[in-house]
Order: C-alpha cells, then sequence, then structure tokens
C-alpha cells in the first residue's frame, strides 16, 4: 500500500481546499497525470500524481481542507511500480515538520531526540534537525513550531517542547513584553540555548500571528494591526440582494491589495505616448511572430520596454525590506502582467524579460494568459515580479491609478490608445497616442526619478529603436 | 473623622509597607494600617529579623567552641540573656524604625490601630486617639499569618511558648522540646541550644524539612544530631499537661520515652493565614477551605477593588513573595499587565549549614515525571569550604535532561542562603547548565560550587575526578 501525499504546492502555501477529485477508486493512476484539483489562497492547483497503480481508498472528497502532507489516497502496492512519492513524499515530509498540520501534530520530541548530552553541547547538532526556515506559512499557529531563520551555526536546533509542566524559558522581561502585548508566551518558540525565548522571539512570533491571522482572512493586512470591522446595514431593507461565498482568491487579492495600499505610499504619474510607428511596426511583425505562436500585442512589446528601463533604472527593480533597514536591488528583471479571469485579478510573470526577445515574450505571454483563464497557472509562475504591467487598454479608459503590487515599487497602467491631433511642424497632425499611468512607492522613488523612468518609457515606445540603442 | 485615599494598605509587613511605598513613588496617595508602632509586620517584629540576629549569635558561640580545633580555645562563653535580648531588639527597633521613617519621606499616611473593612470602598480604624474612617479607591490585604494553634497543645501556661515568644527570649531554659521540625523549630532550637538548653525536637513525618529534598537536608540533620538532646520523627504530641517541674509531654510514635517533662514546650507546627478580618463579609472577598484568600495572578480578590498579598493570599509563605507580589498589585492598581508568575521562590533556612533550594526540587522532579538530570558538587572538594572548615555541604542542580535547562537548584552548606539567589536568577532567566559553567566564578568562593556542579553535569568537573563512562 502506498499512499500519495498532498505535496509542497509552494511558496508560502501550507493547505488548499479540494476543488474536485479526478480520480476515482478502482482507477489506475499514472504517475504526473492530474488527481485533483486545489484551491489554495493564490491560485487553482492541479496536483499531479508522484505514485502510480491502482487506486484503492481515496481520503478526501471535494470541499475537504487539506494541508500538505496530508494522505489524498492510497495505491495498490502490487500495482505501484515502486515510485512511491519519493519527490512528493520527501518535500511534503520537509514542510510538515516546518508547519505541522494541526491534526498529526508531530511529537517534537519522539520527532528528534538524539542523545541528551550531546544536544546540550553546541558542537554536536541533531541528526534530524527541523528546517531552520519554515517553508510553508502557518495559518493556524502550531505550538513551538521552529523559530525561524536562527543562523545553524550560532545556535543549536530549536529545543523540543519542554512538557506541558515546564514553563517557557524566557527571562521576567521577556515574559512581561508578551504579556504587554498579548502573546502567550508558552506558545513562543524559543531561538536560544536551551530553548531560550528572547524579547526577538516573542516579536517574531506576533508578526507570525499577525501575518497567519491575514492569510486566515480576517480583515487584517500581513503586519498590520487589524482595523475592527463594522457592522453592516441590511441591505434587505432596500430592495433584494444576493450573497454569495467570498472566493478565496478574490480573497487574498482584497488582502494583498489592502496591504500594498496601506504600506505603500502611491505617487501616480501620469503621462502619454505617441504609437504610432510602434503600431505600424506591430502590424508589420504580426503574422511572422503568429507563426511562432504568439501575438504580438502592444502589451508584450510593452513588456521589453519596461524590461528595458528596469535595467536603466534600478531603483524600480528594487524592493524595501523595512524590518532589516535595507534596500532590496534585483539582478534579474521579471515583468508581471495582470490578466483578467473570471475569477479575479491574477499575475504570472515573464522571467527574465530583459533576456528574451519580442517573439519569445510573445509567445511566453500568450501561454500564461491562456493559463491563467484556464486556472492552470502555478505558483511559481506567478511569482518573483520585479515590476506589474496592467494594460486596460482593451477595454477603455483614459487613465487610472494602479495599485502597486507590493513588494514591488512601480506598477505601469496602460489604458486605450486612439487618435489624437498632436501639433507638429506648424500643423496638427493625427496621431496615435497611448495614455500611461506609473503608480510608485515614494518611499524609494521620488517624483522626478518616476518621470524620467515614465519619459524614457515614453520615448522607447516612439523610437524602438532605442531599445536596440541604448537598451 | 473621614480620610479619602487613593490606596489603603491593611497590614504593614514586607508585603504591605512594599505595596505602600511603590504605590507613593507611581504617585498615588497611600495610608498604611498596622497595628505597631512601625512597619515592619512579622518579619521584622517577630519572625526573619529577630531570629537571625540570634542566629549570628549562635553562630559566634558555636565557632568559637570548635576553634579549640584550629589551636585558639576560649573560655565557657557566659551569657548575658538581657543583653542579648537588648541586642535583638535595637536591631528590630533600628530596622522598624527605619522603615516607618522612609514611609514617611515617602508620605505614606501611616495609621496605627485596628480596621474594619466596612465595605468594598470603605473602612474604619480603631486608633488611640478614636476611629477613622478611611474612603479608598483600592484596598490590600497583607495581614500575613499567625502561629498555628492546635487545641491538644492548647494550654494555658507561660512555659508553652510559640515562635513570638521564644524570639522575646523570656530565658535560657534547661529542657526545650520543640514540636515541629519545620524551618521555625529548627532555627529556634538551634537558637537555644546553642544558647545551653538541651532540645528535642519532634516531628510527625519521617524526616526534618519536610519539602526538602533529602540529600540537603542529610548535613544538617547529621550536625543537628550533636546539637540537640534528640531529634523524634514519626512522633506525635498527643498531650501536654503542667507539672510543677515543668511540662509534662506525651507522644505517640517512634520513640522509646512515651512521657517526658521539658522546662519549656515551643510549638512551631506552622502559620495560618490572618484572613478573618473584621468586616471582611460586607464584601465579595473569598476565602478557600485553607483560610487563604483567593485573588487572581494580579492579586484581585472576588471583590474587584481589594487586593490581597504575602501570607494570607497563598503558600509559601514568606517575606520575599510578599514583596514581589506587592509590586504585582500595585502595578495593576496602575493599569499595568502584570501578574505573579515567579519561575522560582527561594527557601531558605537559616539554621547551621543553611539549606536553600529553588525551583523544581528533585523530589517534585520525580512525582512530576519531568526528565531532568541532577547534577551534585559536594563541598567536600571546595577551597572555600575547606578554609572555613565546613566542608558537609552539597550544590546540587535540577537540570532538564534534553537540554541542561536549569529547573531547580538546591544547596546545603554554609552560607547556602546567599548563594541561592544565582539559582534563581539562572531559572528566571533561563539560563542553562553551559550557561553557568561558561560564567566565572570567584576563587576562592562557596559560589565556585554552583559553576563546578554546572561542570559535573558534562561529565567534567575541575575538582571532581570521574571515571569516563564506558
Amino acid at each position: 500500500m502506498t499512499e500519495f501525499k498532498v505535496p509542497e504546492l509552494g511558496e508560502n502555501v501550507a493547505s488548499g481546499d479540494v476543488a474536485k477529485v479526478l480520480v476515482s477508486v478502482g482507477d489506475t493512476v499514472k504517475m504526473e497525470q492530474p488527481v485533483i484539483e486545489l484551491e489554495t489562497d493564490k491560485a487553482t492547483i492541479e496536483v499531479p500524481s508522484s505514485v502510480s497503480g491502482v487506486v484503492k481508498e481515496i481520503k478526501v472528497k471535494k470541499g475537504d481542507k487539506v494541508q500538505v502532507g496530508a494522505v489524498i489516497f492510497t495505491v495498490d502496492d502490487a500495482a505501484a511500480n515502486g515510485a512511491s512519492g519519493n519527490g512528493a513524499g520527501t518535500a511534503a515530509g520537509k514542510a510538515a515538520a516546518a508547519a505541522p498540520p494541526a491534526e498529526a501534530k508531530p511529537d517534537p520530541k519522539a520527532e528528534a531526540k538524539p542523545e541528551p548530552k550531546a544536544e546540550a553541547k553546541p558542537e554536536t547538532k541533531p541528526e534530524a534537525k527541523p528546517e531552520a526556515k519554515p517553508e510553508a506559512k502557518v495559518v493556524s499557529m502550531p505550538q513551538r513550531q521552529p523559530a525561524e531563520a536562527p543562523p545553524p551555526a550560532a545556535a543549536p536546533a530549536p529545543a523540543p517542547a519542554p512538557s506541558n509542566l515546564m514553563p517557557a524559558a524566557a527571562s521576567p522581561a521577556v515574559r512581561r513584553l508578551a504579556r504587554e502585548i498579548g502573546v502567550d508566551i508558552n506558545a513562543v518558540a524559543g531561538s536560544g540555548p536551551a530553548g531560550r525565548i528572547s524579547q526577538e522571539d516573542v516579536k517574531e512570533h506576533a508578526r507570525r500571528i499577525l501575518s497567519s491571522v491575514g492569510s486566515a482572512g480576517a480583515p487584517a493586512a500581513g503586519g498590520m494591526v487589524a482595523r475592527a470591522s463594522r457592522a453592516m446595514p441590511d441591505f434587505a431593507k432596500w430592495g433584494e440582494v444576493q450573497r454569495e461565498p467570498w472566493s478565496n482568491i478574490r480573497r487574498v487579492t482584497s488582502e494583498h491589495l489592502s496591504y500594498s495600499w496601506n504600506t505603500v505610499p502611491h505617487v501616480t504619474q501620469f503621462d502619454k505616448a505617441d504609437v504610432t510607428s510602434l503600431e505600424e511596426l506591430r502590424k508589420k511583425y504580426k503574422d511572422q511572430v503568429a507563426k511562432a505562436g504568439g501575438n504580438l500585442t502592444v502589451t508584450a512589446m510593452l513588456v521589453k520596454v519596461l524590461a528595458t528601463a528596469l535595467q536603466k533604472f534600478p531603483q524600480f527593480n528594487a524592493s524595501i525590506d523595512a524590518d532589516r533597514g535595507e534596500l532590496v536591488y534585483k539582478k534579474y528583471v521579471n515583468v508581471g502582467v495582470a490578466v483578467d479571469t473570471d475569477r479575479g485579478l491574477l499575475v504570472p510573470v515573464i522571467k527574465d524579460a530583459s533576456q528574451k526577445n519580442i517573439t519569445q515574450i510573445a509567445v511566453e505571454l500568450q501561454q500564461l494568459a491562456e493559463k491563467a483563464r484556464d486556472r492552470k497557472l502555478t505558483l511559481e509562475e506567478m511569482s518573483g515580479g520585479s515590476m506589474s504591467l496592467s494594460n486596460l487598454g482593451g477595454i477603455g479608459g483614459t487613465y487610472f491609478t494602479p495599485i502597486v503590487n507590493w513588494p514591488e515599487v512601480a506598477i505601469l497602467g496602460v489604458s486605450r490608445g486612439g487618435a489624437e491631433p498632436v501639433w507638429k511642424d506648424g500643423q496638427f497632425i493625427p496621431r496615435q497616442m497611448l495614455p500611461l499611468s506609473l503608480s510608485y512607492d515614494h518611499r524609494l522613488i521620488d517624483g522626478a526619478d518616476a518621470i524620467r523612468f515614465l519619459r524614457w518609457v515614453v520615448e522607447a515606445i516612439e523610437q524602438p529603436f532605442l531599445l536596440s540603442l541604448i537598451g | 473623622m473621614t480620610q479619602t485615599t487613593q490606596i489603603a494598605v491593611l497590614g504593614a509587613g514586607p508585603g504591605g509597607y512594599a505595596a505602600a511605598f511603590y504605590a507613593a513613588d507611581l504617585g498615588m496617595q497611600v495610608t498604611l494600617i498596622d497595628e505597631e508602632k512601625n512597619p515592619g509586620g512579622v518579619c521584622l517584629y517577630r519572625g526573619c529579623i529577630p531570629s537571625k540576629a540570634l542566629l549570628h549569635v549562635a553562630k559566634v558561640i558555636d565557632e568559637a567552641s570548635h576553634a579549640s580545633k584550629w589551636g585558639v580555645a576560649f573560655a565557657q562563653p557566659a551569657i548575658d540573656v538581657n543583653q542579648l535580648r537588648a541586642y535583638k531588639q535595637g536591631v528590630v527597633d533600628k530596622l522598624t524604625a527605619g522603615v516607618g521613617s522612609v514611609a514617611k519621606l515617602r508620605k505614606v499616611n501611616f495609621v496605627q490601630g485596628r480596621a474594619t473593612v466596612t465595605g468594598p470602598k470603605s473602612l474604619t480604624v480603631k486608633t488611640a486617639s478614636g476611629e477613622e474612617q478611611i474612603q479608598f479607591q483600592h484596598l490590600i490585604l497583607a495581614t500575613g499569618s499567625s502561629p498555628t494553634k492546635i487545641p491538644s497543645l492548647a494550654l494555658d501556661s507561660p512555659r508553652m511558648m510559640d515562635s513570638t515568644s521564644a524570639l522575646d527570649l523570656p530565658d535560657v531554659p534547661k529542657s526545650l522540646l520543640v514540636v515541629g521540625g519545620g524551618y521555625i523549630g529548627l532555627e529556634l532550637g538551634t537558637v537555644y541550644a546553642t544558647l545551653g538548653s538541651k532540645v528535642s525536637v519532634v516531628e510527625m513525618t519521617g524526616g526534618l524539612l519536610p519539602g526538602a529534598d533529602r540529600d540537603l537536608v542529610q548535613p544538617l540533620e547529621k550536625r543537628l544530631k550533636t546539637l540537640f538532646a534528640a531529634i523524634m520523627v514519626n512522633t506525635k504530641v498527643v498531650k501536654v499537661a503542667e507539672e510543677k517541674a515543668g511540662i509534662r509531654v506525651t507522644f505517640e510514635g517512634d520513640v522509646a520515652e512515651k512521657e517526658q517533662v521539658f522546662d519549656r514546650v515551643l510549638v512551631s507546627i506552622g502559620r495560618r493565614p490572618n484572613s478573618k478580618v473584621p468586616g471582611l463579609e460586607s464584601t465579595r472577598v473569598k476565602v478557600d477551605a485553607k483560610g487563604f484568600i483567593e485573588t487572581d495572578p494580579q492579586r484581585r480578590t472576588a471583590e474587584p477593588s481589594i487586593f490581597a498579598i504575602g501570607d494570607v493570599a497563598g503558600e509559601p509563605m514568606l517575606a520575599h513573595k510578599a514583596s514581589h507580589e506587592a509590586r504585582v498589585a500595585v502595578e495593576a492598581i496602575a493599569g499595568h499587565k502584570a501578574v505573579f508568575e515567579p519561575q522560582a521562590i527561594p527557601a531558605v533556612v537559616f539554621t547551621d549549614p543553611e539549606i536553600a533550594w529553588c525551583g523544581l526540587t528533585e523530589a517534585q522532579a520525580r512525582e512530576q515525571n519531568v526528565d531532568v538530570e541532577v547534577a551534585k558538587f559536594p563541598w567536600g572538594a571546595l577551597s572555600r569550604a575547606i578554609t572555613v572548615d565546613r566542608p558537609e555541604g552539597l550544590t546540587k542542580l535540577v537540570l532538564e535532561k534534553s537540554t541542561g535547562r536549569v529547573l531547580g537548584v538546591g544547596i546545603s552548606g554554609s552560607g547556602a542562603g546567599e548563594l541561592i539567589a544565582e539559582g534563581v536568577l539562572a531559572i528566571e532567566m533561563g539560563a542553562s547548565a553551559e550557561d553557568l559553567k561558561m560564567v566565572i566564578h570567584p576563587h576562592p568562593t562557596l559560589s565556585e560550587s554552583v559553576m563546578e556542579a554546572a561542570e559535573v553535569f558534562f561529565g567534567q568537573s575541575t575538582h571532581v575526578y570521574k571515571p569516563k563512562k564506558k
């Protein structure tokens, strides 16, 4: 009998709702065959099997909430050809160690109990040390999970949870801090020797609770104090209403945007670009790109423009690490593109856009957009952006004020272009003008930088040769 | 006359006066009420302080008598009980007057008299000059405890003493029976025995100082066997009767002579909380089955305006616990999120040798199935102990086996009471044996024993050789 467990789902994802079970008892499953659909906080994921054989028992049903590491189904051993979940199994095991699911909390003592003396000595490391950095965001806070990120050389592995009789190893001042900020000291993982809890451990614990409250769907943005929600009026007294559940994707989008909005001091800068010649080029090379399997759109061309601009203006390819008081400059250039789907807004990312030509970008963009609409995007494909692009021009509008996709620091909004009279050489001539809206994080970027960036983008659009000339 | 005050504190012992002073320092208006002339309470007037003055004298006498071993012989000491009593009283007066003047400097309104609670926000005090009504916002009950009395030992005779009358030092009786082998009985028994009394101790349970680990008690027991005439364990006093020659005591239990006559009998079988505060029934304050006032972790009683601290609010009945609770209660009144949650409350028996412990005892660890390792350092290997000819001590650490975290510390030996503070700090800070081992301790001092006990945990101590385990 081989079990197939929920594999690691990606960064910051510990669980998901079963949206669909794609196999039934008696089915023969093959490796890599999609077996369930999980709706996670960020996306719906088709989970491929890492085992093969005849399905004997299915342990989940539609609507179940499952944690990473939970058993989905078992296959008959006789039929299984030995490939029993090595990839998924170990990945799941790792994630489970970092964030034990509530229903199957591993006993930390039983899990890693080396020779007692050996453990107390700094030079001896317990073998089965829990991952120092939990890979999955913890939604329900397990008791005494390993603290995040103590450098392994400096601190021995977090101590196993002492028996319930043992009070938490924290000094009176640390206890007071915990009490004052409302943290249960017994739930805090100590990062010090013998599991000693520092002030920093208490603060870190509090931060995690706040961010897990955020991802659990309460109206709190991660790291921000939840605002008291106000009572809703009874809308029915003014007429008929219909109530529908707030989907996971919508809810996460809302939290993410609220966090960005609350964290980033936004400024939006507007400009117009003359796209007449770009349009000519687009039409001229459309078929060539179509042959390669892509659709040469203004968006695809703008991705290339942005990718080049990000190389010219490194502070637009940066993030602010406020906790550590540092700026993070990225040496890669990934451009996110907002895609409208029937389930809400998704932002797939074109990785290394600076190293791809417009044809490659157009092809990839087409694939990502299709995946987004078919709910096939992986979390990997939606993370790691340097800056985002939101093109609403296909629908309309003149200008808008897009919200920066934190931790990015800028976003370019594109509205509908159209013919406008432009004063040139003593007369008005019709030109195709494209309205652009650049929102940016004023903590890092000043207005002058922003307009320089936007002017560069406008000029690159107007004279596409610049991309090759100075890009 | 009616006064109003923000905080009224009833009882001016180490809990009450600490509360009053802290509240005053936080800018509150405070009234402190006690029957004595000055703050101090049992601790200063008839407890910790006078007993320590007498024990100091006892120690000097004892050391002088041992000096012949070192080549210095003194004549038998001539003891002037009156002067000794005066010395002890001088210590008490000095300290209580000192606390009284500090109260004045802090502008604490000290009222001498007996209080009756008249409601959740009011009380009256009967003073020498009449009755005072006091309206308060908060009341802190710090009424302390009194020696336990039991009917079988109730005998109206000047030969019968409790700790209070024994500290008055009426004389040095030829023979003294100490009923109760707890710390009070052993401390006072030591004083009287050193002054010349033939002291016998009777204890109901199987050993002296119930609650302390046996290996810590053992050095004391050994020494007391030579100092005392008899130590009777598993023995109960069933009857006391006054005769011309003294008190005839009838025993039951592991003792050959079931009836013995003593000049004096000291009853030290424990203390009871003074929770029968007049008028307390006019409030919602609750008292539990053992007579302690029930409080929450902030020391607030069931009546929200009333707090209780110290002996009256629960075990252990120790002055330093009361002073700490005082700060918690005052901070709670001031609106802080303070709670009483010590990891370790040190207990010290000021006998000779002293015994001190804090946190988890070895016996408790066994009872509660805590996986511990006990690391012991015998003072026979401690240079400082050898220089003062007191090698019978022991320092031990009760450590969490898997991490070496210090959960309990026990020390037996001359000066143990001073040494235990390091153990309390270690426990409160969540220190491990490794920490203690790596902290440099001064040489030659008794404190090195703490560091070396920690080394023992790791299997290697400078002054204790242990062959390697194979």
